[in-house]
């Protein structure tokens, strides 16, 4: 049942400046928005190999954005670049003056990935959104999107034109997916012909926009998604949490989640971006503190009891995850929640390896009921 | 018709004056500080027109004045300013210098309100913050703090004053600095801030902390710290953990539950009111971290107030027993603040956006 070890190919595109290796550094490398600043342009393709959780290896393809290298991506290296992606990460710097050009570029991308890899899904980030009125940033962004969403439909049905031998059937099964996959991200309504995945973000480096875009493009590259809800829901049931988040330990990025009717009436729908830009920023500042790497684990057991309210504890879980427990007040419950939390480790244990089976799911959660 | 300098200056609202070179960042100051606002949003501050008055109401009472850069109060035909309604409660006055501009007119101007003010008010506090020193070298930073303190003595001694109550502060609302600047400031205010200290110094013997501060929380700024030497590095870790707290408080703890699960919590098989579930009724956190297993706490003092502080490392073991002593020591601080309190608290005042660890 469980899937074995699986390599995605990223690729990280947009123009010179706009971006994505800023992004890349703070995500995956612990950088902090203001290191970004340091950052020379990247020449040619910088390749490396994340690895996320035990079964699942990002192979990130940041892809230097100065002209020069983008004509070699669309004709000499086309293949090279564009064959078996899993994932297209393209960024737009909405500061930039020229949108004409921006946009023909992007096109000419779809073109070639639509040519190579079809199944491929494509995440479009307009960044530097900071830089934006914070009043203007909703309007600005639906503006955005919608020209891009306008734009990549063409470029889809260009190549369509000019290969004529896809089935319709086919095309018309991927809409339909596509459109119970995301009814409405950000509320922009999807395009009438997206054979092909596309889902819109805006983002900065400067806040946890990015936590929300990235954390959506690794979701659906999780192998074993089920099985980790599955389990989530199981502990979570058992200890009587009104919410459970799973990170990966070194992006702080939102793995899997899980949360209690209860928690559901939680009016902050940011919240999961929120955990992450909150953690690790804390963990830079206990690395700037201690001294220790900044990808060093900087802190082990935490907890927090808000008077009747509400508790929280976070911990170390598996040996690539962190798990955040919020739950009801109440010292008893405090404590047998920390033990079953404890005690479910095993169940996780193949979230670090590819060889490890999963311990049985909804059996060995109900033995898990509060001890106290 | 100087204020009697012996009195206690909690009687009214001590004010802080922010005063300064237009666009020297007066305004991103007292956003970033007072009102939460990201330090990269103030790019987009208006200019400020009029003066603007901020009544914040913590664990005393004060205001904010933030004056606009283009008016020069003791030298203005179109305005006439009520000098004593200005500075006769004043609790200090701040200067913002911007280190990354031409900074000689801002010394000047600064110079000549030291010597209106030296007339009638000469126990104002004076403290220049040399500002948006991000981005400038420490070597750079410590040359022009020398060149400015130069500037302002000489003219100073030249016009016959010596001793004047200036002080100065590097800041940048991108990091700490503007906190702690803001905490140096306000702690001068505190009547009996002595006390205060010693009982931190008592509660770090007792339980082996390294370093505890008493933060205000809505504004990070400490008002007072144990007798250990002062540590940026410690201020900065404990203040970024008050606000790890705060934001865990807002998302999780700021809406309300229903009523059925209350119901629920408190039915079988716990069969007891919440309230006596949970075993301190204020907000109270813990962290290990991974370095020599050090551990930092957080205790809620009252509504405004926080303890905060590092730990000897390998000390969590102790909790209960660290727990016990805090408890007294809260106790102790929140008497004092009743006592210091002055009693009109909460007529009128605007109070901050958040709610703090309610
Ligand atoms: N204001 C703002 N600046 C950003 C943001 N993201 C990145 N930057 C800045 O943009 C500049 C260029 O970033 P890079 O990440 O090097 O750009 P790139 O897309 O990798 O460029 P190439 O490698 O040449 O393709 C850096 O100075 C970053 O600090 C953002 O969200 N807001
Ligand atoms: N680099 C830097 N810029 C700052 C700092 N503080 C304020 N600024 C910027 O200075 C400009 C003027 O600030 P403002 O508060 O409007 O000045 P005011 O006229 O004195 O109230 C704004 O663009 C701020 O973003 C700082 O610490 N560092
Ligand atoms: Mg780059």
């Amino acid at each position: 049942q469980l899937k074995k070890v699986k390599k995605q190919k990223v690729l990280l595109m947009g123009k010179s400046g706009s971006g994505k290796s800023s992004m890349r550094s703070i995500i995956f490398s612990n950088y902090l928005a203001r290191d970004t600043r340091r950052l020379g342009a990247t020449i040619d393709i910088d390749l490396s190999h994340v690895k996320f959780l035990g079964n699942l290896t990002l192979n990130l393809w940041d892809c230097g954005g100065q002209e020069a290298f983008m004509e070699n991506y669309l004709s000499q290296q086309r293949a090279h670049v564009f064959s078996n992606v899993g994932v297209l990460i393209y960024v737009f710097d909405i500061e930039s003056r020229d949108v004409e050009r921006d946009l023909a570029t992007y096109v000419n991308i779809i073109s070639a990935l639509v040519q190579y890899s079809r199944e491929a899904k494509v995440f479009v980030l307009i960044h530097k959104m900071d830089l934006i009125q914070p009043m203007m940033r909703e309007d600005v962004f639906d503006q955005r999107a919608a020209l891009v969403r306008r734009k990549t439909a063409e470029a889809v049905a260009i190549v369509h034109k000019q290969k004529p031998e896809q089935s319709q059937q086919q095309q018309q099964q991927q809409q339909q997916q596509q459109q119970q996959q995301q009814p409405s991200q950000q509320g922009t309504p999807t395009t009438p012909d997206p054979s092909i995945n596309l889902q819109l973000f805006a983002t900065s480096i400067w806040d946890q926009s990015l936590y929300k875009a990235w954390a959506s493009i690794i979701h659906d590259l999780v192998p074993n998604l089920g099985v980790i809800e599955t389990q989530l829901a199981s502990l979570g049931l058992a200890i009587d949490a009104d919410e459970i988040l799973l990170f990966e330990r070194t992006s702080f990025l939102v793995v899997s989640k899980w949360t209690s009717p209860e928690g559901e009436h939680n009016p902050y729908g940011d919240r999961f971006e929120r955990m992450s830009n909150i953690l690790k920023s804390w963990k830079h500042t206990c690395s700037k503190y201690t001294g220790t790497p900044r990808n060093a684990e900087q802190f082990s057991d935490f907890e927090y009891k808000m008077g009747a309210t509400f508790s929280m504890f976070a911990t170390k879980f598996t040996t690539n995850t962190y798990i955040l427990v919020c739950m009801p007040p109440g010292e008893a419950r405090f404590n047998s929640a920390k033990l079953n939390v404890a005690a479910a480790r095993p169940w996780f244990k193949f979230l670090d390896g590819p060889v490890v089976p999963p311990q049985p799911a909804a059996g060995g959660a109900s033995g898990a009921t509060p001890e106290n | 018709k100087a204020p009697d300098p012996t009195a206690p200056q909690t009687k009214g609202k001590p004010r802080l004056l922010l005063m300064g070179q237009r666009r020297s960042g007066k305004s991103s100051i007292s956003s970033v500080v007072f009102h939460k606002l990201p330090p990269s949003e103030t790019l987009f501050l208006e200019s400020t027109a009029r003066i603007q008055k901020d009544s914040l109401s913590s664990f005393m009472e004060f205001q904010v004045w933030d004056f606009p850069g283009q008016i020069d109060i003791f030298d203005n035909p179109n305005f006439t300013f009520d000098m004593d309604a200005i500075f006769g409660e004043i609790g200090a006055l701040i200067w913002v210098i911007d280190a990354q501009d031409d900074y000689l007119e801002a010394v000047a101007r600064l110079n000549s309100t030291i010597l209106h003010l030296h007339r009638s008010y000469p126990h104002i506090n004076i403290e220049v913050f040399i500002h948006k020193v991000d981005g400038l070298s420490d070597d750079y930073r410590l040359d022009i703090q020398r060149d400015v303190t130069i500037h302002i003595q000489d003219e100073l001694s030249d016009q016959g004053v010596e001793n004047a109550p200036v002080n100065f502060h590097l800041t940048s609302i991108y990091n700490h600095s503007i906190f702690e600047a803001f905490s140096k400031v306000i702690q001068k205010l505190i009547p009996r801030l002595g006390q205060l200290e010693a009982m931190l110094t008592n509660l770090c013997r007792t339980c082996r902390f390294e370093k505890a501060y008493l933060f205000d929380v809505n504004t990070k700024i400490y008002i007072a710290t144990d007798s250990t030497p002062e540590d940026m590095a410690s201020y900065e870790i404990c203040s970024d953990y008050v606000d790890v707290i705060i934001d865990f408080t807002e998302v999780y703890g700021s809406w309300p539950r229903s009523e059925q699960w209350r119901d629920k919590l408190q039915g079988e098989p716990w069969a007891q009111p919440l309230d006596e579930q949970v075993a301190c009724e204020w907000a109270e956190s813990g962290m290990v971290l991974a370095d020599a297993r050090r551990p930092i706490m957080l205790r809620e003092v009252d509504r405004f107030l926080a303890l905060v502080a590092i730990m000897k490392e390998g000390s969590y073991d102790k909790m209960p027993q660290i727990n016990m002593n805090v408890d007294v020591v809260v106790k102790g601080l929140t008497e004092f603040f009743e006592i210091t309190k002055p009693k009109d608290v909460g007529g009128g005042a605007q109070g901050l956006a958040s709610p703090g660890l309610v």
